[in-house]
């Protein structure tokens, strides 16, 4: 093994790789776990908003539906770069003033924290037309089905429109999610230690530029690739039952 | 789209939407500082021009690159479409961010070990910002494009290649009369998208020290401790920036032959 390793001239990225502390692979290992929980909380936090969103848009009165089309037209024109920079801010200060009225000191957000509130923001804002497309492809006679059975409202989106959208909504939240785990990297730039930036770290005090960057764009690459294996399980158990795509009308 | 955009937006609730928007913006306007605008306008100006050259430059160069990459999976043969396909998966697979950084740090850091690139005429360039800022743009967009390409050629109707056939057309000229002006007619709606993701993606390239507007805003941020006006000063210029070039793609979607008939 050392020999072969010796031959392809890849003795010192192995140990520069290593977990154990000379090495710097226990420390991209944690800032990949930073850069999934990130992910999987601001992924999380924007179904939420879209959900709303959807709802709001589909159903909603005409200035809620207004504010909303403003909503997801300016997030989605602004570079996610200067929506982190402002959501920061302005999320620090919110919750300075709301601990100042509560009789606290200064509060320090939290990396993971504010990574998912301001990646979820953005998040909110593509989900709610992933989502919004996803209604309005079921058939308008299921829901007004549950309707005439008399259904409230909440259980026919829990019973009936959500499992039916579910199908359609698959690849656009694959999509989303794999846009979620690459705008992690982003929060680099405000400081905080997810996988981007401990590479940079890494690669900067031993200058190994390549080996560094190499082996996290492989973990990230991993990250891409398992997903979609998941997510394409995921579409078929959520299309279970339904006719298939693309036959006759 | 049956009632004209004028009335649309004269409805009573949009007009009191548009009341409250105007009211925020004429508060900022006032309460907010913004007298340092004078001091930092020059360097704005050069940074919102270094802006827009990149994001027109890495468009249209990493275009031409992404037709051949969308036809060698197309219709390439397996010792072209394979490559074609990995650079796809590691481009869209993997942070921009990271892709700039790797370029930037890891190929700057090789180049002045080796004497001939040293010694070449190229070296001047090689130690600014700006080179590998454009190639990290270029690629990332003919990853993402060259996987749209692929579609747009595959989904040429067979007949249309056919009949060009057919007239004894050369491959060559079916390709760049037939082909190439139908694929690209069919994706119009997605590159306009795609474009305007690549404008979001620019302000990365600040992360190398290349003063666009996105680092001139930080500048003044750091050098004054102002931090809502510049960013949302900022935002409002991609804002526009944005609407431009969907007004531009508008523009060159209406003027192209309708399809069917």
């Amino acid at each position: 093994m050392t020999e072969l390793l010796d031959a392809l001239g890849l003795t010192q990225s192995v140990a520069l790789l290593s977990l154990q502390p000379p090495g710097w692979g226990a420390n991209l290992l944690r800032g990949l776990a930073n850069s999934l929980r990130i992910a999987a909380g601001a992924f999380a936090f924007g179904l939420a908003i879209g959900l709303a969103g959807a709802c709001g848009k589909l159903y909603g009165g005409v200035i809620l539906r207004d504010l909303l089309a403003v909503y997801t037209t300016v997030i989605r024109a602004v570079p996610e770069l200067v929506l982190i920079l402002i959501l920061y801010y302005v999320g620090t200060d919110l919750l300075n003033q709301a601990a100042a009225a509560l009789g606290y000191g200064r509060v320090e957000l939290s990396g993971v924290a504010a990574g998912i509130w301001v990646l979820g923001i953005v998040q909110g804002a593509y989900a709610t037309e992933v989502l919004r497309g996803a209604i309005q492809a079921v058939p308008p006679g299921q829901l007004e089905a549950a309707r005439a059975f008399g259904m409230p409202p909440l259980t026919v989106l829990r019973r009936v429109t959500v499992p039916a959208m579910l199908g359609h909504a698959m690849p656009g939240l694959a999509n989303l999610w794999l846009i979620a785990t690459k705008d992690t990297a982003l929060l680099a730039i405000v400081g905080f230690s997810e996988l981007t930036l401990e590479t940079q770290q890494a690669a900067a005090s031993t200058r190994a530029y390549f080996t560094f960057f190499l082996a996290a764009g492989a973990l990230y690459l991993l990250v891409t690739l398992l997903s979609g294996v998941v997510f394409a399980r995921m579409e078929r158990w959520a299309r279970r039952g339904q006719p298939p795509v693309g036959g006759s009308a | 789209m049956s009632i004209p955009l004028w009335r649309a937006l004269l409805m009573p609730h949009r007009l009191a939407i548009a009341a409250v928007f105007a009211g925020l913006a004429f508060w900022c306007a006032v309460s907010l500082r913004w007298d340092w605008i004078p001091d930092y306008a020059p360097l704005a100006v050069e940074g919102l021009w270094r802006t827009l050259w990149l994001l027109g430059a890495s468009v249209v160069l990493g275009f031409l690159l992404a037709v051949p990459i969308g036809l060698a999976q197309a219709v390439g043969p397996w010792f072209l479409a394979w490559p074609a396909r990995i650079f796809c998966t590691v481009i869209r697979g993997t942070p921009l961010l990271l892709q700039i950084w790797f370029l930037y740090y890891g190929l700057g850091s090789l180049f002045p070990t080796i004497p001939w690139i040293r010694g070449s005429e190229l070296w001047p360039y090689l130690r600014q910002a700006w080179p590998y800022a454009l190639l990290a743009l270029t690629l990332s967009f003919a990853g993402y494009e060259g996987e749209v390409m692929r579609g747009a050629f595959r989904n040429v109707a067979r007949g249309q290649l056919e009949a060009a056939r057919a007239f004894g057309m050369p491959r060559l000229t079916i390709f760049r009369r037939v082909w190439l002006p139908q694929a690209v007619r069919n994706v119009l709606p997605t590159l306009g998208g795609e474009t305007v993701l690549q404008l979001k993606a620019t302000p990365l390239v600040a992360t190398i020290t290349m003063v666009e507007i996105y680092a001139v805003s930080s500048r003044v941020r750091s050098d004054t401790f102002i931090v809502y006006e510049p960013l949302l000063l900022l935002a409002l210029i991609y804002l526009g920036i944005a609407g431009v070039i969907v007004a531009i793609f508008g523009r060159i979607e209406r003027q192209v032959p309708a399809r069917g008939g």
